[in-house]
């Protein structure tokens, strides 16, 4: 008999059975769906009140290009936005910095001043499309952009909901997006999320993801550790502050990722849900139900597809979309099958989004609540992977907690050292990959492979400086002087960021700028390099 | 033979980086990694200070053709056009011969075996 086990290294038997249930509480750890604890999902009658939301991850070029695609998407039925922006913008430099050459409109889009945000959200109504926003050292100015936009199209701000990344500790674990030291990153998180409970209290100011780290190459159970850790560290932060918790977590969301192997993404996902539960009203005191949902975005896991014979992939997407449905999925995107070669072309956006609508309308998956749930093995692997999280968040405990291993570079380590092992198990066959590792059948070059490759138009970079040089040239330099000033001297000091910050945006200063003046108070990260 | 692995531009994808670093360091190889975001003249600075055979870029946001080209034209600006340059990422089939041309030794798009990228190190002395 073949050996079998969860990526979490977990063993899994080859038949289940009641005896497996033993020391599962039927009412305290399975309980109702839109029950506490939760694990079988946020909502009483989940899907068939509502189904997921649609999201697919878009954005490139200008702002122009964006907003088109975003309304041919639109068009096809998709009911919500989540923007790309280009690395640049990510990392707070302008279009016409020479740091930016080559990168302008290449990733997502480019964002410079509010100009470029009024353009990418013309015609799209902010008071009823939910759009998120993949943004994270710069979300206090990009998510203050948006709020300028909103404010310009009369939105009523509680109609207004936006889901800004804004989780910085993942980006110092995966992603690498950072740009200010540890500690002032996590100061303009919680500006943020206070702004937001205040000013926009139907927004998610924060997006807390797993999705990265697992992409960068750790475990599921990781994954969800890390994840927890992280949530955990965000609330306790606020409370430190002196919110009330029940005051923002209804409004902390989730973003984690999803692979075809279906049975341990969905045991992560409910064990998750009740460890989540459990620590908000146990740990934090919350009271309000809604403070202790977790509320996800699943996105699936690009680095699960491969560029051998890349229409494989579709193929994988649906698997992904059926385990993220049967997970409780808030919200799902998915990966494009040619993403390991290119941007995604509109017709793979489109294959993407076809996904989703054929697991939901013909697959029979949302026709009930949590269909796995009382499943010998998938209760059984549920409580595995709670007792392996809580193991692996033991271990994050002893590296000084999250905030303390983030600096040292411990837990970026061990995700690097995972990446490492599961690549080592892909060479050997362990973890079987068709195409790639077993039916291996001729390969056709890469060269063959019938992929559209996106073509980067180098003409985005020089139209996007010459619309910055523009808006240099015409606005009230002395406003945008004077807003910066300010902005500088309350870096320096303890308040709340956005009010200072919704000021420059709100007179073109450009995103570079307001950058640049918090980084005069805060300096810059030092990447801790180290390997296991 | 010593080699840096550099993570040029403002890419933040590190995997493959690391990856690779883990690899070459259990293959004997002494190895560098600069951590992210190193601009072309940083990493050939590195590479001419630390006297390395080969530098391997890993860059995954399609600006891999700039990168590689500044990288190269630092080094022999530098005297140091000896030292081999090869460019791991997400690499479209079309750029793998432009990206020879312009003088990397190796090319390893999206998907190419560890070992295959390790052997390819190795050789390149």
């Amino acid at each position: 008999m073949r050996d079998a086990r969860l990526h979490a290294g977990i063993p899994i038997k080859p038949v289940y059975g009641p005896e497996d249930l033993a020391g599962i509480d039927a009412d305290g750890d399975i309980g109702r769906p839109g029950e506490y604890p939760f694990t079988r999902g946020i909502h009483k009658h989940m899907y068939r009140d509502r189904l997921w939301t649609m999201r697919q991850y878009i954005g490139f070029g200008t702002p122009a290009e964006t907003n088109a695609r975003f309304k041919y998407l639109m068009a096809h039925g998709q009911d919500a936005l989540n923007v790309a922006f280009d690395l640049p913008t990510q990392l707070g430099l302008d279009s016409d910095d020479p740091r930016a050459e080559g990168e302008v409109g290449r990733v997502g889009m480019a964002i410079d001043t509010l100009a470029d945000m009024e353009e990418a959200f013309a015609g799209i109504p902010l008071d009823r499309v939910s759009v998120s926003l993949t943004i994270n050292s710069m979300a206090a100015p990009i998510t203050a952009m948006f709020f300028a936009v909103a404010e310009q199209q009369g939105a009523a701000r509680d109609r207004v909901v936006t889901t800004p990344q804004n989780d910085i500790l993942k980006e110092f674990v995966a992603r690498g997006t950072w740009v200010y030291p540890v500690e002032p990153s996590l100061r303009l998180v919680g500006d943020l999320i206070e702004y937001s409970a205040t000013h926009y209290p139907r927004s998610n100011p924060v997006s807390v993801c797993g999705y990265h780290i697992r992409e960068a190459g750790c475990t599921t159970a990781q994954e969800m550790a890390y994840g927890l850790a992280i949530a955990a560290a965000y609330v306790d932060m606020m409370v430190r502050r002196g919110m009330d918790v029940d005051d923002f977590a209804p409004r902390v969301s989730f973003n984690f990722t999803c692979w075809g192997k279906i049975f341990e993404e969905v045991a992560k996902f409910r064990a998750g849900r009740r460890l989540y539960a459990r620590m908000l009203r146990e740990r934090f005191g919350a009271k309000n139900p809604k403070s202790c949902m977790f509320r996800s975005l699943i996105g699936g896991g690009g680095s699960s597809f491969v560029p051998e014979e890349p229409e494989n992939n579709i193929v994988r997407g649906a698997y992904i979309a059926l385990a993220a449905a049967l997970s409780g999925a808030q919200t799902m995107a998915l990966p494009t099958y040619d993403e390991a070669y290119t941007i995604p072309s509109a017709k793979a956006q489109l294959i993407a989004l076809r996904t989703m609508q054929i697991c939901a309308e013909e697959s029979g998956a949302t026709d009930t609540v949590d269909p796995l749930a009382g499943s010998y093995y998938v209760e059984a692997i549920t409580a595995a992977m709670e007792q392996k999280i809580v193991e692996e968040m033991a271990e994050v405990d002893r590296m000084g907690g999250i905030v303390e291993a983030v600096k040292t570079g411990a837990i970026q380590a061990e995700v690097a050292r995972q990446a490492y092992l599961f690549e080592q198990k892909l060479a050997s066959g362990e973890i079987p990959k068709v195409g790639v590792n077993c039916y291996v059948g001729d390969r056709r070059a890469a060269a063959d492979q019938d992929v559209e490759l996106y073509s980067f138009d180098p003409k985005v970079a020089a139209a996007q400086v010459a619309k910055l040089a523009k808006i240099r040239r015409e606005r009230d330099s002395g406003a945008v002087d004077a807003s910066l000033a300010r902005l500088r001297d309350a870096a320096r000091g303890s308040e709340n960021l956005l009010p200072a910050i919704m000021d420059a945006v709100r007179a073109y200063a450009t995103l570079g700028e307001i950058a640049r003046a918090m980084k005069d108070a805060f300096g810059e990260h030092k990447e801790p390099v180290k390997f296991a | 033979m010593k080699v840096l692995v550099a993570k040029p531009g403002l890419d933040g994808h590190d995997r493959g980086a690391k990856v690779v670093v883990q690899a070459l360091r259990d293959a004997g190889v002494e190895v560098l990694y600069t951590g992210l975001k190193r601009t072309p003249d940083e990493i050939v600075h590195e590479a001419v200070q630390e006297d390395v055979d080969v530098i391997g870029l890993s860059i995954l946001s399609g600006a891999h053709l700039l990168l590689a080209r500044r990288v190269l034209d630092g080094l022999r600006a530098q005297g140091a056009g000896d030292i081999t340059v090869v460019v791991g990422g997400i690499i479209p089939p079309r750029d793998v011969a432009e990206l020879q041309q312009l003088g990397v030794r190796h090319v390893f798009p999206m998907g190419t075996p560890l070992d295959d990228i390790v052997k390819a190190f190795k050789e390149s002395l």
